[in-house]
Protein backbone atom coordinates (compact mmCIF):
# COMPACT_ATOMS: atom_id res chain seq x y z
CA UNK A 1 0.00 0.00 0.00
CA UNK A 2 2.62 2.38 1.04
CA UNK A 3 4.13 2.12 -2.24
CA UNK A 4 1.09 3.58 -4.24
CA UNK A 5 1.27 6.98 -5.26
CA UNK A 6 0.51 9.85 -3.03
CA UNK A 7 -1.26 12.23 -4.92
CA UNK A 8 -2.84 15.38 -4.45
CA UNK A 9 -5.64 16.52 -6.57
CA UNK A 10 -6.99 20.31 -7.47
CA UNK A 11 -10.48 21.18 -8.82
CA UNK A 12 -12.50 23.89 -10.12
CA UNK A 13 -13.99 23.84 -13.80
CA UNK A 14 -17.03 25.08 -12.14
CA UNK A 15 -18.39 26.66 -8.31
CA UNK A 16 -16.87 24.16 -5.85
CA UNK A 17 -13.03 24.55 -5.04
CA UNK A 18 -11.51 20.63 -4.52
CA UNK A 19 -8.63 19.02 -3.12
CA UNK A 20 -8.33 15.53 -2.89
CA UNK A 21 -5.75 13.31 -1.74
CA UNK A 22 -5.59 10.14 -2.48
CA UNK A 23 -2.79 7.00 -1.93
CA UNK A 24 -3.29 4.85 -5.09
CA UNK A 25 -6.89 3.51 -4.54
CA UNK A 26 -7.44 4.90 -1.44
CA UNK A 27 -9.15 7.84 -0.56
CA UNK A 28 -7.76 9.74 2.29
CA UNK A 29 -9.29 13.40 2.05
CA UNK A 30 -11.83 14.98 0.07
CA UNK A 31 -11.83 18.72 1.27
CA UNK A 32 -14.55 20.83 -0.68
CA UNK A 33 -15.34 24.40 -0.15
CA UNK A 34 -18.61 25.71 -2.19
CA UNK A 35 -20.06 28.88 -3.23
CA UNK A 36 -23.64 27.28 -4.91
CA UNK A 37 -24.98 29.70 -1.85
CA UNK A 38 -23.68 32.81 -3.69
CA UNK A 39 -25.15 31.35 -7.17
CA UNK A 40 -28.53 30.32 -5.92
CA UNK A 41 -30.19 33.88 -6.08
CA UNK A 42 -28.78 34.19 -9.96
CA UNK A 43 -30.81 30.67 -11.25
CA UNK A 44 -26.98 29.56 -12.56
CA UNK A 45 -23.50 29.26 -11.55
CA UNK A 46 -22.24 32.67 -12.23
CA UNK A 47 -18.63 32.44 -13.48
CA UNK A 48 -16.87 35.53 -12.20
CA UNK A 49 -18.42 35.07 -8.92
CA UNK A 50 -17.16 30.88 -8.99
CA UNK A 51 -13.83 32.12 -9.89
CA UNK A 52 -13.09 34.67 -7.43
CA UNK A 53 -14.70 32.03 -4.62
CA UNK A 54 -11.73 29.05 -6.16
CA UNK A 55 -9.17 32.37 -5.76
CA UNK A 56 -10.52 32.70 -1.88
CA UNK A 57 -10.77 28.94 -0.66
CA UNK A 58 -8.08 27.51 -2.36
CA UNK A 59 -5.27 27.62 0.29
CA UNK A 60 -7.70 26.91 3.17
CA UNK A 61 -9.28 23.68 1.12
CA UNK A 62 -5.71 22.26 0.35
CA UNK A 63 -4.56 22.85 4.33
CA UNK A 64 -7.71 21.17 5.43
CA UNK A 65 -6.92 18.55 2.75
CA UNK A 66 -3.43 17.89 3.87
CA UNK A 67 -4.98 18.12 7.64
CA UNK A 68 -7.81 15.78 6.94
CA UNK A 69 -5.04 13.01 5.23
CA UNK A 70 -2.97 13.30 7.93
CA UNK A 71 -0.10 14.00 5.72
CA UNK A 72 2.70 15.88 4.35
CA UNK A 73 3.14 17.87 1.34
CA UNK A 74 6.87 16.86 1.01
CA UNK A 75 5.83 13.28 0.92
CA UNK A 76 3.38 13.61 -2.18
CA UNK A 77 4.45 12.14 -5.13
CA UNK A 78 2.37 14.41 -7.86
CA UNK A 79 -0.15 17.15 -8.34
CA UNK A 80 -2.82 16.71 -10.38
CA UNK A 81 -5.48 19.35 -11.78
CA UNK A 82 -8.46 19.38 -13.60
CA UNK A 83 -7.10 21.64 -16.92
CA UNK A 84 -10.72 21.18 -18.19
CA UNK A 85 -13.27 21.35 -19.37
CA UNK A 86 -14.68 24.06 -17.68
CA UNK A 87 -15.62 27.62 -17.27
CA UNK A 88 -12.15 28.86 -18.24
CA UNK A 89 -11.87 31.68 -15.56
CA UNK A 90 -12.95 29.18 -13.01
CA UNK A 91 -9.97 26.23 -14.27
CA UNK A 92 -7.32 28.73 -14.40
CA UNK A 93 -6.97 29.17 -11.02
CA UNK A 94 -6.70 25.91 -10.14
CA UNK A 95 -4.17 25.47 -12.86
CA UNK A 96 -2.23 27.77 -11.49
CA UNK A 97 -2.07 26.97 -7.88
CA UNK A 98 -1.12 23.81 -9.00
CA UNK A 99 1.79 24.75 -10.60
CA UNK A 100 2.90 27.16 -8.27
CA UNK A 101 2.31 24.07 -5.17
CA UNK A 102 3.98 21.69 -7.71
CA UNK A 103 6.88 23.63 -8.61
CA UNK A 104 7.31 24.93 -5.13
CA UNK A 105 7.47 21.42 -3.73
CA UNK A 106 9.34 19.31 -6.52
CA UNK A 107 6.24 17.21 -7.54
CA UNK A 108 5.57 16.38 -10.75
CA UNK A 109 2.20 17.71 -12.08
CA UNK A 110 -0.12 15.82 -14.15
CA UNK A 111 -3.04 18.26 -15.68
CA UNK A 112 -5.76 15.55 -16.16
CA UNK A 113 -9.54 15.91 -18.05
CA UNK A 114 -12.35 16.35 -15.97
CA UNK A 115 -14.20 13.87 -17.23
CA UNK A 116 -11.78 10.88 -17.19
CA UNK A 117 -11.79 11.88 -13.66
CA UNK A 118 -15.24 11.55 -12.79
CA UNK A 119 -15.07 8.23 -13.97
CA UNK A 120 -11.98 7.29 -12.23
CA UNK A 121 -12.95 8.23 -9.00
CA UNK A 122 -15.20 4.99 -8.80
CA UNK A 123 -11.43 2.94 -8.19
CA UNK A 124 -11.84 5.02 -4.31
CA UNK A 125 -15.42 3.14 -4.48
CA UNK A 126 -15.05 0.13 -5.76
CA UNK A 127 -11.49 -0.54 -6.44
CA UNK A 128 -9.66 -0.79 -10.27
CA UNK A 129 -11.80 0.23 -12.82
CA UNK A 130 -12.50 -2.86 -15.71
CA UNK A 131 -11.37 -2.35 -18.87
CA UNK A 132 -13.47 -1.65 -20.79
CA UNK A 133 -15.40 -0.02 -19.05
CA UNK A 134 -18.91 2.05 -19.94
CA UNK A 135 -19.60 5.04 -18.79
CA UNK A 136 -22.76 7.33 -18.18
CA UNK A 137 -21.76 10.96 -17.16
CA UNK A 138 -24.21 13.31 -16.23
CA UNK A 139 -24.22 16.92 -14.83
CA UNK A 140 -25.28 20.25 -15.13
CA UNK A 141 -22.55 20.18 -17.50
CA UNK A 142 -22.44 17.44 -19.47
CA UNK A 143 -24.99 14.26 -20.36
CA UNK A 144 -22.35 11.38 -21.92
CA UNK A 145 -21.67 7.88 -22.64
CA UNK A 146 -17.59 7.28 -23.03
CA UNK A 147 -16.08 3.59 -23.54
CA UNK A 148 -12.53 3.95 -21.79
CA UNK A 149 -10.00 0.81 -22.13
CA UNK A 150 -7.19 2.37 -20.57
CA UNK A 151 -8.62 5.33 -18.37
CA UNK A 152 -5.22 7.43 -18.59
CA UNK A 153 -4.87 7.12 -22.37
CA UNK A 154 -8.23 5.93 -24.01
CA UNK A 155 -11.89 7.53 -23.68
CA UNK A 156 -13.70 7.06 -26.64
CA UNK A 157 -16.86 9.38 -26.59
CA UNK A 158 -20.15 7.06 -27.62
CA UNK A 159 -22.72 9.96 -27.50
CA UNK A 160 -23.91 13.20 -25.70
CA UNK A 161 -26.40 15.48 -25.55
CA UNK A 162 -27.15 17.37 -28.55
CA UNK A 163 -28.55 20.13 -26.08
CA UNK A 164 -29.27 20.53 -22.74
CA UNK A 165 -26.77 18.22 -20.09
CA UNK A 166 -29.11 16.59 -18.13
CA UNK A 167 -28.67 18.60 -14.86
CA UNK A 168 -29.55 21.57 -16.69
CA UNK A 169 -33.09 20.36 -17.63
CA UNK A 170 -33.12 19.64 -13.53
CA UNK A 171 -32.46 22.74 -13.23
CA UNK A 172 -35.13 25.08 -15.78
CA UNK A 173 -37.86 22.66 -14.49
CA UNK A 174 -37.34 23.57 -11.20
CA UNK A 175 -37.22 26.73 -12.24
CA UNK A 176 -40.96 26.33 -14.03
CA UNK A 177 -41.93 24.97 -10.47
CA UNK A 178 -40.39 27.86 -8.64
CA UNK A 179 -39.00 25.00 -6.62
CA UNK A 180 -35.41 27.10 -6.83
CA UNK A 181 -31.68 26.06 -7.46
CA UNK A 182 -29.48 23.80 -7.87
CA UNK A 183 -32.97 21.79 -9.32
CA UNK A 184 -31.44 18.15 -9.21
CA UNK A 185 -32.33 17.63 -5.52
CA UNK A 186 -35.05 19.13 -5.31
CA UNK A 187 -36.64 17.59 -8.08
CA UNK A 188 -35.80 13.83 -7.08
CA UNK A 189 -37.34 15.09 -3.09
CA UNK A 190 -40.72 16.12 -4.92
CA UNK A 191 -40.53 13.40 -7.06
CA UNK A 192 -40.29 10.63 -4.03
CA UNK A 193 -43.95 11.82 -3.26
CA UNK A 194 -45.55 12.05 -6.81
CA UNK A 195 -46.04 9.19 -9.27
CA UNK A 196 -43.92 9.25 -12.21
CA UNK A 197 -46.35 7.56 -14.79
CA UNK A 198 -49.27 9.92 -14.08
CA UNK A 199 -48.09 11.76 -17.08
CA UNK A 200 -46.73 10.53 -20.31
CA UNK A 201 -43.51 12.99 -21.15
CA UNK A 202 -41.50 12.46 -24.26
CA UNK A 203 -38.66 10.74 -24.39
CA UNK A 204 -36.15 12.53 -26.55
CA UNK A 205 -34.23 10.91 -29.42
CA UNK A 206 -35.26 7.48 -28.44
CA UNK A 207 -37.32 6.22 -32.21
CA UNK A 208 -35.70 3.79 -34.67
CA UNK A 209 -34.04 6.69 -36.88
CA UNK A 210 -32.63 8.54 -34.06
CA UNK A 211 -28.69 8.23 -33.18
CA UNK A 212 -28.38 5.17 -30.12
CA UNK A 213 -26.75 6.83 -28.25
CA UNK A 214 -27.25 10.64 -28.02
CA UNK A 215 -29.09 12.14 -25.72
CA UNK A 216 -31.60 15.41 -25.94
CA UNK A 217 -33.52 17.35 -23.06
CA UNK A 218 -34.54 20.13 -24.28
CA UNK A 219 -38.02 19.19 -26.06
CA UNK A 220 -38.53 17.26 -22.70
CA UNK A 221 -37.95 20.29 -21.02
CA UNK A 222 -40.41 22.71 -23.24
CA UNK A 223 -43.25 19.55 -22.78
CA UNK A 224 -43.25 19.87 -19.26
CA UNK A 225 -42.99 23.70 -19.36
CA UNK A 226 -46.54 23.77 -21.84
CA UNK A 227 -48.03 21.42 -19.44
CA UNK A 228 -47.79 23.51 -16.57
CA UNK A 229 -48.37 26.56 -18.47
CA UNK A 230 -51.63 24.93 -19.53
CA UNK A 231 -52.80 23.90 -15.85
CA UNK A 232 -51.93 27.53 -14.86
CA UNK A 233 -53.70 29.18 -18.06
CA UNK A 234 -56.91 27.22 -17.14
CA UNK A 235 -56.64 28.12 -13.37
CA UNK A 236 -55.80 24.30 -12.04
CA UNK A 237 -53.33 23.75 -9.53
CA UNK A 238 -50.07 22.37 -10.68
CA UNK A 239 -49.18 19.01 -9.29
CA UNK A 240 -45.90 19.68 -8.22
CA UNK A 241 -45.10 15.99 -7.00
CA UNK A 242 -46.09 14.67 -10.10
CA UNK A 243 -44.65 16.52 -12.38
CA UNK A 244 -41.77 16.05 -10.88
CA UNK A 245 -42.07 12.51 -10.82
CA UNK A 246 -42.81 12.34 -14.56
CA UNK A 247 -40.11 14.47 -15.91
CA UNK A 248 -37.69 12.69 -13.60
CA UNK A 249 -38.63 9.64 -14.88
CA UNK A 250 -38.47 10.59 -18.50
CA UNK A 251 -35.17 11.53 -17.84
CA UNK A 252 -33.84 8.84 -16.43
CA UNK A 253 -35.52 6.12 -18.41
CA UNK A 254 -33.76 7.45 -21.60
CA UNK A 255 -30.15 7.66 -19.83
CA UNK A 256 -30.31 4.37 -18.28
CA UNK A 257 -31.85 2.75 -21.76
CA UNK A 258 -29.66 3.92 -23.82
CA UNK A 259 -26.03 3.21 -21.27
CA UNK A 260 -27.80 -0.19 -20.82
CA UNK A 261 -28.19 -0.69 -24.46
CA UNK A 262 -24.30 0.97 -25.49
CA UNK A 263 -23.47 -1.81 -23.15
CA UNK A 264 -25.03 -4.48 -24.91
CA UNK A 265 -23.85 -3.13 -28.06
CA UNK A 266 -20.27 -3.32 -27.09
CA UNK A 267 -20.42 -6.67 -25.07
CA UNK A 268 -19.21 -4.61 -22.12
CA UNK A 269 -20.16 -5.83 -18.74
CA UNK A 270 -19.86 -2.80 -16.43
CA UNK A 271 -21.66 0.60 -16.32
CA UNK A 272 -20.23 3.16 -14.27
CA UNK A 273 -22.39 6.15 -13.63
CA UNK A 274 -20.94 9.52 -12.77
CA UNK A 275 -21.24 13.21 -12.38
CA UNK A 276 -23.70 14.83 -10.18
CA UNK A 277 -27.19 13.98 -11.39
CA UNK A 278 -25.71 10.35 -10.32
CA UNK A 279 -26.79 11.35 -6.75
CA UNK A 280 -30.57 11.08 -8.37
CA UNK A 281 -32.13 8.42 -6.19
CA UNK A 282 -34.13 7.10 -9.01
CA UNK A 283 -31.71 6.90 -11.21
CA UNK A 284 -29.72 4.95 -8.80
CA UNK A 285 -32.74 2.57 -8.44
CA UNK A 286 -33.70 2.13 -12.03
CA UNK A 287 -30.14 1.77 -13.38
CA UNK A 288 -29.73 -1.12 -10.98
CA UNK A 289 -32.67 -3.06 -11.94
CA UNK A 290 -32.11 -2.31 -15.21
CA UNK A 291 -28.59 -3.54 -15.41
CA UNK A 292 -29.15 -6.86 -13.40
CA UNK A 293 -31.60 -7.84 -15.81
CA UNK A 294 -29.11 -7.77 -18.21
CA UNK A 295 -26.58 -9.22 -17.00
CA UNK A 296 -24.59 -5.97 -16.10
CA UNK A 297 -22.75 -4.63 -13.06
CA UNK A 298 -23.41 -1.29 -11.95
CA UNK A 299 -21.01 0.58 -10.40
CA UNK A 300 -22.15 4.22 -8.74
CA UNK A 301 -19.93 6.08 -6.39
CA UNK A 302 -21.36 7.45 -3.04
CA UNK A 303 -23.08 11.12 -4.30
CA UNK A 304 -20.07 12.83 -2.48
CA UNK A 305 -17.76 11.31 -5.36
CA UNK A 306 -20.43 11.86 -7.58
CA UNK A 307 -20.23 15.83 -7.71
CA UNK A 308 -17.11 17.44 -8.91
CA UNK A 309 -14.50 16.86 -5.86
CA UNK A 310 -10.52 17.22 -5.49
CA UNK A 311 -10.77 13.48 -4.83
CA UNK A 312 -11.71 12.37 -8.42
CA UNK A 313 -8.58 14.34 -9.74
CA UNK A 314 -6.38 12.88 -7.45
CA UNK A 315 -7.81 9.61 -8.68
CA UNK A 316 -6.68 9.95 -11.93
CA UNK A 317 -3.54 11.87 -10.97
CA UNK A 318 -2.37 8.79 -9.36
CA UNK A 319 -2.93 6.21 -12.22
CA UNK A 320 -1.15 8.77 -14.17
CA UNK A 321 1.92 8.09 -11.87
CA UNK A 322 1.37 4.29 -11.33
CA UNK A 323 1.12 3.95 -15.25
CA UNK A 324 4.49 6.29 -15.82
CA UNK A 325 2.49 8.66 -17.83
CA UNK A 326 4.19 11.67 -19.20
CA UNK A 327 3.91 14.76 -16.59
CA UNK A 328 3.19 18.16 -17.75
CA UNK A 329 4.88 21.29 -18.49
CA UNK A 330 5.24 24.36 -16.08
CA UNK A 331 2.80 26.31 -19.28
CA UNK A 332 0.28 23.97 -19.10
CA UNK A 333 -3.06 26.10 -19.45
CA UNK A 334 -5.94 25.56 -19.01
CA UNK A 335 -8.21 24.52 -21.86
CA UNK A 336 -12.23 24.66 -21.38
CA UNK A 337 -13.10 22.73 -24.22
CA UNK A 338 -10.49 20.60 -23.53
CA UNK A 339 -11.97 16.92 -25.51
CA UNK A 340 -12.90 14.21 -23.82
CA UNK A 341 -10.54 12.17 -26.00
CA UNK A 342 -7.57 14.00 -24.08
CA UNK A 343 -7.52 12.03 -20.39
CA UNK A 344 -4.67 14.31 -19.45
CA UNK A 345 -2.28 16.95 -21.22
CA UNK A 346 1.27 15.88 -21.44
CA UNK A 347 3.99 18.23 -21.50
CA UNK A 348 6.75 19.09 -24.24
CA UNK A 349 9.92 17.09 -22.71
CA UNK A 350 12.38 19.92 -22.85
CA UNK A 351 10.48 22.28 -21.07
CA UNK A 352 9.89 20.11 -17.94
CA UNK A 353 13.64 18.66 -18.23
CA UNK A 354 15.13 22.05 -17.66
CA UNK A 355 12.66 22.91 -14.95
CA UNK A 356 13.38 19.36 -13.44
CA UNK A 357 17.06 20.08 -13.33
CA UNK A 358 16.80 23.59 -11.44
CA UNK A 359 14.51 22.04 -9.01
CA UNK A 360 16.00 18.69 -8.02
CA UNK A 361 19.32 19.28 -8.33
CA UNK B 1 16.65 38.39 2.31
CA UNK B 2 15.29 37.62 -1.19
CA UNK B 3 12.14 38.50 -2.41
CA UNK B 4 10.20 37.28 -5.47
CA UNK B 5 7.69 39.66 -7.25
CA UNK B 6 5.35 38.89 -9.53
CA UNK B 7 2.44 40.88 -11.34
CA UNK B 8 -0.45 40.11 -13.81
CA UNK B 9 -2.94 42.39 -13.12
CA UNK B 10 -1.93 44.44 -16.72
CA UNK B 11 -0.98 42.67 -20.04
CA UNK B 12 2.73 42.64 -18.98
CA UNK B 13 3.55 39.12 -17.38
CA UNK B 14 6.75 40.21 -15.09
CA UNK B 15 8.26 38.70 -12.54
CA UNK B 16 11.67 39.86 -10.29
CA UNK B 17 14.26 38.63 -7.97
CA UNK B 18 15.38 41.47 -5.49
CA UNK B 19 18.13 40.50 -2.42
CA UNK B 20 17.35 43.60 -0.05
CA UNK B 21 19.80 46.04 -2.00
CA UNK B 22 18.79 45.22 -5.59
CA UNK B 23 16.90 43.71 -8.62
CA UNK B 24 18.93 40.80 -9.67
CA UNK B 25 17.10 39.11 -11.67
CA UNK B 26 13.98 39.79 -14.18
CA UNK B 27 11.75 39.09 -16.88
CA UNK B 28 9.19 41.14 -18.53
CA UNK B 29 6.96 39.41 -21.49
CA UNK B 30 3.64 41.93 -22.86
CA UNK B 31 0.80 39.10 -23.69
CA UNK B 32 -3.07 40.00 -22.29
CA UNK B 33 -4.50 36.59 -22.96
CA UNK B 34 -1.67 34.04 -21.90
CA UNK B 35 -0.64 34.79 -18.17
CA UNK B 36 -1.47 31.53 -17.23
CA UNK B 37 1.07 29.91 -19.30
CA UNK B 38 3.47 31.92 -19.35
CA UNK B 39 3.90 32.90 -15.76
CA UNK B 40 5.68 29.64 -14.13
CA UNK B 41 7.65 29.63 -16.65
CA UNK B 42 8.87 33.00 -16.16
CA UNK B 43 9.49 32.45 -12.43
CA UNK B 44 11.60 29.83 -13.38
CA UNK B 45 14.06 31.26 -15.85
CA UNK B 46 14.65 33.89 -13.24
CA UNK B 47 15.40 31.98 -10.78
CA UNK B 48 17.90 29.96 -12.92
CA UNK B 49 19.14 33.37 -14.25
CA UNK B 50 20.10 34.39 -10.89
CA UNK B 51 21.61 30.82 -10.21
CA UNK B 52 18.90 30.09 -6.77
CA UNK B 53 16.36 27.51 -6.08
CA UNK B 54 12.58 29.38 -4.74
CA UNK B 55 13.14 27.31 -1.58
CA UNK B 56 15.87 30.23 -0.88
CA UNK B 57 13.18 32.87 -1.39
CA UNK B 58 12.40 34.92 1.92
CA UNK B 59 8.61 36.59 0.79
CA UNK B 60 6.46 36.92 -2.33
CA UNK B 61 5.46 40.25 -3.37
CA UNK B 62 2.43 40.48 -5.55
CA UNK B 63 0.60 43.30 -7.41
CA UNK B 64 -2.79 43.07 -6.27
CA UNK B 65 -4.38 45.21 -9.40
CA UNK B 66 -6.66 46.98 -10.23
CA UNK B 67 -6.47 44.60 -13.36
CA UNK B 68 -8.49 42.41 -15.48
CA UNK B 69 -9.86 39.77 -12.95
CA UNK B 70 -8.87 36.57 -15.02
CA UNK B 71 -5.40 37.53 -15.41
CA UNK B 72 -5.19 39.37 -12.15
CA UNK B 73 -5.64 36.18 -10.20
CA UNK B 74 -3.14 34.00 -12.03
CA UNK B 75 -0.47 36.00 -10.13
CA UNK B 76 -2.08 35.97 -6.83
CA UNK B 77 -3.43 32.37 -6.72
CA UNK B 78 0.56 31.85 -8.06
CA UNK B 79 1.86 33.79 -5.22
CA UNK B 80 -0.72 32.80 -2.57
CA UNK B 81 0.12 29.23 -3.26
CA UNK B 82 4.06 29.61 -3.35
CA UNK B 83 3.71 31.48 0.41
CA UNK B 84 1.58 28.02 1.55
CA UNK B 85 3.99 25.76 0.15
CA UNK B 86 7.34 27.84 1.06
CA UNK B 87 5.86 28.63 4.55
CA UNK B 88 6.85 32.33 3.48
CA UNK B 89 4.83 35.68 4.04
CA UNK B 90 3.31 36.91 0.66
CA UNK B 91 2.73 40.87 0.35
CA UNK B 92 0.34 42.84 -1.53
CA UNK B 93 1.50 46.16 -3.69
CA UNK B 94 -1.02 48.20 -5.65
CA UNK B 95 -0.15 47.42 -9.26
CA UNK B 96 -0.49 51.67 -9.95
CA UNK B 97 1.93 52.33 -7.08
CA UNK B 98 4.64 50.16 -9.00
CA UNK B 99 3.76 52.19 -11.98
CA UNK B 100 3.75 55.11 -9.97
CA UNK B 101 7.77 54.11 -8.82
CA UNK B 102 9.12 53.31 -11.87
CA UNK B 103 8.06 56.85 -13.57
CA UNK B 104 10.49 57.86 -11.04
CA UNK B 105 9.01 61.31 -10.74
CA UNK B 106 10.10 63.60 -7.68
CA UNK B 107 8.02 66.29 -8.11
CA UNK B 108 3.86 65.34 -9.16
CA UNK B 109 0.86 65.48 -8.80
CA UNK B 110 0.48 63.25 -11.57
CA UNK B 111 -1.93 60.19 -12.52
CA UNK B 112 -1.49 56.48 -13.66
CA UNK B 113 -3.58 54.38 -15.70
CA UNK B 114 -3.80 50.69 -17.15
CA UNK B 115 -6.34 49.73 -19.27
CA UNK B 116 -9.61 48.41 -17.98
CA UNK B 117 -11.01 47.47 -20.61
CA UNK B 118 -15.17 48.62 -21.90
CA UNK B 119 -13.35 51.30 -22.59
CA UNK B 120 -12.69 52.68 -19.22
CA UNK B 121 -9.06 52.77 -17.24
CA UNK B 122 -8.06 52.10 -13.34
CA UNK B 123 -6.15 55.24 -12.25
CA UNK B 124 -5.14 56.86 -8.93
CA UNK B 125 -3.11 60.38 -8.85
CA UNK B 126 0.69 60.65 -7.54
CA UNK B 127 2.10 63.50 -5.25
CA UNK B 128 5.11 61.93 -5.91
CA UNK B 129 6.67 57.97 -6.93
CA UNK B 130 6.20 57.05 -3.52
CA UNK B 131 2.84 59.10 -2.47
CA UNK B 132 -0.70 57.99 -3.62
CA UNK B 133 -2.96 60.75 -3.37
CA UNK B 134 -6.42 58.61 -4.26
CA UNK B 135 -7.75 55.28 -3.77
CA UNK B 136 -7.84 53.45 -7.21
CA UNK B 137 -10.67 54.21 -9.00
CA UNK B 138 -12.15 53.16 -12.43
CA UNK B 139 -13.93 55.22 -14.53
CA UNK B 140 -14.51 56.64 -18.18
CA UNK B 141 -11.55 58.86 -19.33
CA UNK B 142 -14.12 61.55 -20.20
CA UNK B 143 -15.62 61.78 -16.97
CA UNK B 144 -11.96 61.91 -14.93
CA UNK B 145 -11.09 64.85 -17.68
CA UNK B 146 -11.76 67.55 -15.10
CA UNK B 147 -10.15 65.85 -12.27
CA UNK B 148 -6.68 64.39 -14.50
CA UNK B 149 -6.47 67.80 -16.69
CA UNK B 150 -3.03 68.93 -17.11
CA UNK B 151 -1.16 66.31 -15.11
CA UNK B 152 1.62 64.06 -16.60
CA UNK B 153 -0.26 60.08 -17.04
CA UNK B 154 2.13 57.16 -16.59
CA UNK B 155 0.98 53.86 -18.14
CA UNK B 156 -0.92 51.66 -20.98
CA UNK B 157 -4.20 53.15 -20.28
CA UNK B 158 -2.80 56.60 -20.82
CA UNK B 159 -1.55 55.78 -24.84
CA UNK B 160 -4.59 54.71 -25.33
CA UNK B 161 -7.13 58.22 -24.43
CA UNK B 162 -4.87 60.90 -25.82
CA UNK B 163 -7.76 63.36 -25.41
CA UNK B 164 -7.94 62.30 -21.77
CA UNK B 165 -4.30 62.53 -20.70
CA UNK B 166 -2.28 64.36 -23.73
CA UNK B 167 1.28 64.79 -21.31
CA UNK B 168 2.19 61.03 -21.30
CA UNK B 169 5.20 60.25 -19.05
CA UNK B 170 7.51 56.53 -18.77
CA UNK B 171 7.36 53.62 -18.64
CA UNK B 172 3.64 52.02 -20.58
CA UNK B 173 4.12 48.71 -18.70
CA UNK B 174 4.62 47.73 -14.99
CA UNK B 175 7.22 45.81 -14.17
CA UNK B 176 8.22 43.47 -11.50
CA UNK B 177 11.45 45.36 -10.63
CA UNK B 178 9.67 48.22 -9.67
CA UNK B 179 7.53 46.21 -7.24
CA UNK B 180 9.79 44.35 -5.66
CA UNK B 181 12.05 47.62 -5.38
CA UNK B 182 9.24 49.36 -3.79
CA UNK B 183 8.27 46.29 -1.52
CA UNK B 184 11.94 46.14 -0.21
CA UNK B 185 11.87 49.91 0.74
CA UNK B 186 8.83 49.58 2.53
CA UNK B 187 9.55 46.26 4.48
CA UNK B 188 13.00 47.88 5.42
CA UNK B 189 11.28 50.97 7.01
CA UNK B 190 9.26 48.71 8.52
CA UNK B 191 5.67 49.61 6.81
CA UNK B 192 2.77 47.00 6.59
CA UNK B 193 1.84 45.87 2.99
CA UNK B 194 -1.15 45.49 2.39
CA UNK B 195 -2.71 42.10 2.31
CA UNK B 196 -2.47 39.48 -1.25
CA UNK B 197 -6.27 40.41 -1.95
CA UNK B 198 -7.42 41.70 -5.07
CA UNK B 199 -8.23 44.86 -6.03
CA UNK B 200 -11.41 44.15 -8.12
CA UNK B 201 -13.33 47.45 -8.03
CA UNK B 202 -16.41 46.01 -10.14
CA UNK B 203 -19.05 43.70 -9.01
CA UNK B 204 -19.15 40.88 -11.13
CA UNK B 205 -21.11 40.97 -13.96
CA UNK B 206 -24.68 38.63 -13.04
CA UNK B 207 -27.84 39.55 -12.92
CA UNK B 208 -30.78 37.85 -11.05
CA UNK B 209 -32.91 36.34 -14.13
CA UNK B 210 -36.04 38.17 -14.76
CA UNK B 211 -39.21 35.69 -14.22
CA UNK B 212 -39.38 32.54 -15.96
CA UNK B 213 -39.85 33.11 -19.75
CA UNK B 214 -43.41 31.49 -20.73
CA UNK B 215 -42.98 29.04 -23.10
CA UNK B 216 -46.94 28.23 -24.89
CA UNK B 217 -47.44 30.05 -28.14
CA UNK B 218 -49.67 33.29 -27.64
ZN1 LIG C 1 -18.31 17.50 -13.36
Amino acid sequence: MADEPLVLGIETSCDETGVGIVRGTTLLADAIASSVDEHARFGGVVPEVASRAHLEAMVPTIDRALKEAGVSAKDLDGIAVTAGPGLAGALLVGVSAAKAYAYALGKPLYGVNHLASHICVDQLEHGALPEPTMALLVSGGHSSLLLSSDITSDVRPMGATIDDAAGEAFDKIARVLNLGFPGGPVIDRYAKEGDPRAIAFPRGLTGPRDPAYDFSFSGLKTAVARWIEAKRAAGEEVPVRDVAASFQEAVVDVLTRKAVRACKDEGVDHLMIGGGVAANSRLRVLAQERCEAAGIRLRVPRPKLCTDNGAMVAALGAEMVARNRPTSSWDLSADSSLPVTDPHVPGHDHVHEVSKENLYS
Amino acid sequence: MLLLALDTATPAVTVALHDGRAVIASSGQVDARRHGELLLPAVDRVLAEAGLKLDAVTGVVVGIGPGPYTGLRVGLMTADTFGLALGVPVHGVCTLDGLAYAADIEKGPFVVATDARRKEVYWATYADSRTRLTDPAVDRPADIADRVAGLPAVGAGALLYPDTFPKVHEPEHVSAAALASLAAERLAKGEELPAPRPLYLRRPDAQVPKNYKVVTPK
